[in-house]
């Protein structure tokens, strides 16, 4: 029976030969972690269900990245809980501030999750990590509760969704305008349930940080997980970071797919999402007449290296437009490193930016740059709905770098080629 | 199963969990605290004026967005005996289940009962009963394995009894 590379991985956690579409199955899980928002519950739910034990310490993580450094004295208690709980159960992936980063990013980075893996995440963009070939999906806390306990989850095995692209993209179009205009077109329920898996010869000619900023949004559109083929850019990540053997797996060439979307990598225009869903897209060079107040480059979707220096690339040579802040976080503490040694902290410093340690912070209203009532900003966050940045009554575009980087340059909503383009070094 | 009976609060589609409870108060946990700020983004008022036993009745993709417990607990903290849509985002599907939060999946009444409704539920059979307007709906039955992990007392009791089997 023909198998998407989900229902293998699946199929393979759940000692199975085959599973089908609709199956309910318990996998066993490779990896599962919670951060500062969902680990507290987490925890609680396991003592209060008298567990004991945790069912391996090498395979839990606790990240605490969304309000940290603690923003406040809540917080500092909610990570000091996850603290007393990794050095009780000894957990191998407990990271203090200056060690960590943003989940998703740092995970990955690290080698914690890889190919083939299941993974069970109390964070809804979990699913990131499908761009590595690997089953990860978002859950609660309670779920993160009986996942550290029996290493186990229950699923329903999704049906496959595939959305194919291909051909070259535009001049500064990336993996965020691909999502976005993914979740513009099928809408924010359009994959709901579904597993996405991204084709085509446009998504094979992408880096591993567009792959992740691609599947890292499929859960705005509903999605259970999204997932893209490993090839030889997946390996030439994996080598040498995974800590475990990856498994590499593919869909049968002919698997009859529930649904198919095919689209022209030439289609895909440098996109932004207007509040306040992510599907409410539109072309950027349409949206001139916006003005703003902030301007976000970081996050779990679009704060790797290649998004700070697609930053980079615009904001050289200029400053950010007087009325703006703009506000640079490098996901993790080996990209803020890098970053700073390929010299972009010169030019993000030059261009009157300010530059944060790596936290989830602002994406959500946390900290390090929350809106007031009637302010607007481009982010390149995952999301922009009522109040997701601060004042319910602020609001956000969500952008690709290159757009925010111009956008924070124009003090309203722009493309590179509205303000000139790149300057040359 | 005794039957839930309370008045609707009508919702429109995508309500997300950042309407439901916002990421601002996403530092406290305990359901007292999160409960009066339970759906402030998108109703202040709501929070003040809903009643114990009250039924939420929202459009398409209920619960959408982040993964946050926070909002089946905020719900069921301010006293929301149920919420009826006519779908649920995937982890709030799961979360209500396993903070114990009642959901009914019934696009026909989501689309029939209005603010203010006197309803009865029976969750065992489905039956909504909307008092105000005479009209009976049908929610969808609950797939099999979401009926065991309700007999079992939710997700943890059902893990546990399902490790002492093994």
């Amino acid at each position: 029976m023909a198998m998407t590379m989900t229902e293998k991985i699946l199929a393979r956690a759940a000692g199975k030969e085959s599973v089908e579409p609709g199956e309910l199955i318990m996998a066993k899980l490779d990896f599962c972690f919670g951060n500062d928002v969902t680990a507290g519950v987490a925890i609680d739910e396991f003592e209060k269900a008298g567990f004991e034990h945790v069912f391996d310490s090498k395979k839990i993580g606790l990240i605490a990245d969304h309000f940290t450094p603690n923003k406040d004295i809540k917080t500092a208690g909610l990570v000091k809980q996850m603290r007393e709980f990794s050095k009780k159960h000894g957990l191998e992936h407990w990271y203090e501030v200056g060690r960590v980063g943003v989940e998703h990013a740092f995970l990955p980075e690290q080698g914690v999750v890889g190919p083939g893996d299941v993974v069970l995440g109390a964070d809804s963009h979990t699913c990131t990590y499908g761009a590595l070939g690997a089953f990860a999906t978002g859950v609660g806390s309670t779920d993160l509760a009986g996942a550290m306990a029996t290493g186990e989850a229950w699923f329903r095995v999704p049906e496959t969704h595939r959305y194919d692209f291909e051909g070259t993209l535009g001049r500064y179009v990336t993996g965020k305008d691909i999502i976005l205009f993914t979740i513009g077109n099928i809408g924010v329920d359009g994959a709901l349930y579904k597993a996405m898996e991204f084709t085509g010869s446009t998504i094979r000619s992408l880096s591993m940080d567009s792959r992740f900023t691609i599947c890292n949004m499929a859960i705005e559109a509903g999605g259970k997980s999204g997932i893209i083929a490993p090839d030889d850019i997946t390996k030439a990540y994996v080598e040498g970071r995974f800590l475990r053997t990856p498994r590499y797996y593919h869909t049968d060439l002919d698997y009859v797919y529930e649904k198919i979307y095919r689209w022209k990598a030439e289609e895909v225009p440098l996109m932004v999402a207007k509040p306040h869903l992510p599907s409410n897209t539109q072309p950027a060079d349409e949206l001139s007449s916006i003005k703003i107040d902030q301007v976000v480059i970081g996050s779990c979707t679009n704060g790797r290296m290649e998004d700070l220096r697609q930053a980079a690339e615009i904001l050289r040579g200029r400053k950010v437009h007087k009325d703006v802040r703009c506000i640079v976080i490098p996901a993790t503490q080996a990209i803020w490193k890098q970053a700073m040694d390929e010299g972009l902290f010169d030019v993000f410093l030059a261009a009157e930016a300010a530059v944060s340690a790596p936290t989830c912070g602002p994406c959500l209203g946390g900290h390090m740059g929350v809106l007031a009532k009637g302010e607007r900003a481009v982010s390149t966050t995952n999301r922009n709905f009522v109040g997701r940045m601060g004042d319910p009554g602020s609001e956000v575009y969500l952008a690709g770098p290159y757009v925010a980087a111009a956008s924070a340059v124009a003090g309203c909503i722009a493309t590179p080629d509205q303000i000139g383009g790149r300057r040359q070094p | 199963m005794t039957a839930l009976r309370g008045r609707a609060w009508t919702f429109g589609r995508d309500i997300d969990t950042d309407l439901i409870l916002p990421a601002r108060y996403l530092n406290m946990k305990t359901a007292e605290e999160l409960a009066e700020h339970v759906m402030e983004d998108a109703d202040p008022t709501f929070a003040g004026k809903v009643k114990p036993g009250d039924i939420v009745v929202a459009k398409e993709n209920f619960g959408s967005g982040s993964s946050r417990e926070h909002a089946p607990i905020a719900l069921k903290g301010a006293g929301v005996s149920l919420v009826i849509a006519k779908s649920f985002a995937r982890i709030f599907y799961r979360n209500a289940f396993n903070t114990g939060l009642p959901i009914l999946v019934a696009p026909e009444a989501a689309e029939g009962i209005k603010q203010g409704d006197q309803l009865t539920v029976d969750l065992a059979s489905g039956e909504i009963d909307d008092l105000t307007s005479g009209v009976k709906y049908q929610a969808q039955p609950l797939p099999p394995f979401m009926r065991e992990l309700v007999e079992a007392g939710g997700l943890l009791p059902y893990l546990k009894k399902r490790a002492a089997a093994n």
